[in-house]
């Protein structure tokens, strides 16, 4: 396809020539437009004289040259079908205007979700007090299922996770160490850190990696098959009879993922420690020594909240998510990122109270 | 007890600036096949959430079984929903669960019946809807025409006097089309329950309908109502004609 611009008198005219199509516009386009819009002072024509072929890709572009120019448009040597195609596309409504993007969009999504977020807590805890009059759409088998994905199946991974996290901390913190002669001292450092901190903490990561995602895509799935719809139109609470089995199988399995996790970090602790000539019961005592009751118990505590907020998350992203595949993905997404965002910002108020509370 | 089964009256939908529908008002007989119809995008599934409690219409009131849908405690509410059965276009077929299982739930959760005494009920409802073989089978792994079947065993499971049916026949090839419409005509024979049947396949229309209202996209409600077989004969408006018709509407 060709473009040529002419004088003709006071107009301009686009002399377009050979195919009209949509293997012909593609690279003209622009220029096209352009040229419409340069002309837009002037009559414009648009000369097909020369056009061999056209469809209907062909006509969108005069149509965008027309708009472009804004303006008094001829069609000269145009075929009544041409003329005809126009027509019926201009018919069509104008593209929406693309909607703002708004730099701080994010923080205006992320606080509109808030109100979203109280309403679940809310309705989890009548949910919860309700429970005594609702026991049958309480299903324990459902439970046991969920702690069985969500516990036993990531058992393996917590083991491995662990065992590194306590190989590397061990091992990065037993270099400067060694220079003030505290080789010993990296027991009660990764101990201490594990048991207090890391533990709950990579569970809960865990947890919002498997078992969050997993939810908020089930649920998620289910609402965009209308399975939640159908729940509620059989008086199935979907809280009761779906999210309080998930979040009572996170409190039961994360003390058990987070102890795992800390046995196996120890031990990758101490196959650091004892290559660098420690003995296992001097590293044995010093845990023992330092890693008081109060610090398993605050952690596995903490595990527990983390585990309720992951899953409340992940269960809250899949009750809310929109239409179509698209949207399983994203309330996938959201509840990983609100999973273990949630987490750290929680992990840090516990310091905070822990530390109040002299623990 | 009020003598119909459903009430609508003055109901209108809003979502944003986009208005759906508005003042819409029928009321459907005990023991009829009332069919909702109309073009797509005019609104007919929006209406049958409103009536089965789904979603709160902008205006407007709506009873089933004289009682209200939105008004009254979580008590009554749950009593109402319990009178209902409600099969969705897409089947909404609980996917872990095995079609029995689908049709077992809501006798698990509602009576006290042992665990023998409810499958055995379940079969029975499987094997009314034509599925008698299929009730060990996933979700996952039936025809679409089955979900839907399977989907009214699940939504009769407590035999509720009113079953609510939202495109019963879309996606479906005629001859499976035309047993779901024989199986509506005999639950309603054989059972006396009344139905609510969202759809805009006009031979299934014309073959189950007692009475009917048409809704329309343009005029934003309801613009005739009555005998189908009499609408498609004697209605003079463009749009009712077209629809019956199966004619192209000029833009």
């Amino acid at each position: 396809m060709g473009l040529t611009v002419e004088r003709r008198g006071a107009a301009r005219a686009l002399v377009l020539s050979g195919r009209l199509d949509a293997t012909g516009v593609g690279g003209l386009w622009s220029d096209v437009v352009r040229a419409a819009a340069a002309a837009r002072r002037r009559a414009l024509i648009l000369d097909l004289s020369g056009v061999s072929s056209w469809d209907a890709a062909g006509a969108a572009l005069l149509l965008a040259a027309e708009r472009a120019h804004g303006g008094s448009v001829a069609l000269e040597g145009a075929s009544a079908d041409v003329a005809e195609a126009l027509a019926r596309l201009r018919q069509a409504p104008r593209p929406p205007p693309a909607p703002h993007r708004d730099a701080l969009g994010w923080l205006y999504r992320g606080l509109a979700a808030i109100p979203g977020g109280i309403a679940f807590v809310g309705e989890a805890a009548v949910a919860v007090l309700r429970l005594p009059r609702r026991a049958r759409l309480f299903r324990v088998a459902d439970m046991l299922r969920h702690a069985d994905e969500a516990g036993v199946r990531g058992l393996p991974l917590a083991v491995l996770l662990g065992f590194l996290i306590g190989l590397i901390l061990a091992f990065q913190s037993l270099v400067p160490m060694r220079r003030f002669g505290a080789d010993i001292y990296v027991a009660n450092l990764v101990a201490i850190g594990l048991v207090r901190e890391l533990g709950p903490l990579l569970a809960a990561v865990i947890l919002a990696g498997r078992t969050g995602s997993a939810f908020a895509a089930e649920i998620g799935t289910m609402k965009v098959n209308q399975e939640i719809d159908a729940l509620v139109t059989l008086d199935l609470d979907p809280m009761t009879f779906l999210v309080l089995p998930r979040m009572a199988a996170s409190l039961l399995v994360m003390p058990a993922l987070t102890v795992v996790l800390e046995l196996a970090g120890l031990a990758g602790m101490a196959v650091v420690l004892m290559s660098s000539g420690i003995p296992l019961a001097a590293i044995s005592h010093q845990v023992t020594a330092w890693v008081a009751p109060a610090d398993a118990i605050g952690g596995l505590a903490k595990a527990m909240v983390f585990g309720l907020v992951v899953v409340g998350i992940g269960c809250a992203s899949g009750l809310s998510t929109g239409v179509g595949p698209r949207a399983v993905g994203q309330s996938a997404t959201a509840a990983v990122v609100g999973g273990i965002v949630a987490t750290i910002l929680l992990d840090g108020l516990f310091a905070v109270i822990f530390f109040r509370l002299g623990w | 007890m009020s003598a119909h089964a459903v009430e609508v009256e003055g109901v209108a939908q809003v979502f944003g600036a986009r208005t759906i529908f508005r003042d819409v008002s029928f009321e459907v007989e005990t023991g009829e096949v009332f069919v909702i119809l109309g073009g797509s995008g005019c609104g007919k599934s929006v209406l049958l959430s409103l009536i089965v409690g789904l979603r709160k219409p902008t205006a407007g009131r709506v009873r089933v079984l004289g009682q209200d849908m939105y008004a009254g405690d979580a008590g009554a509410h749950g009593a109402a929903l319990r009178r209902i059965g409600v099969m969705f276009q897409s089947g909404a077929l609980f996917g872990s669960m095995t079609l029995l299982e689908n049709v077992m739930l809501p006798l698990e959760m509602y009576t006290a019946l042992p665990r023998e005494g409810r499958e055995a009920l379940a079969r029975a409802k499987l094997a009314q809807v034509g599925l008698g073989d299929a009730a060990g089978l996933m979700p996952a792994e039936i025809s679409g025409g089955m979900a839907k079947r399977a989907a009214i065993a699940r939504a009769m499971a407590l035999d509720p006097p009113v079953l609510f049916l939202d495109e019963p026949s879309a996606g479906l090839d005629p001859t499976t089309s035309a047993g779901l419409d024989a199986l509506i005509l005999e639950l309603r024979r054989t059972q006396g329950t009344t139905f609510v049947v969202v759809t805009h396949e006009l031979a299934s229309i014309l073959a189950i309908a007692d009475r009917c209202i048409m809704l329309d996209r343009a005029a934003q409600g309801v613009i005739a109502r009555g005998d189908p077989r009499r609408l498609r004969e004697e209605s003079a408006d463009p749009t009712v004609h077209a629809f019956f018709h199966r004619e192209a509407l000029a833009a």
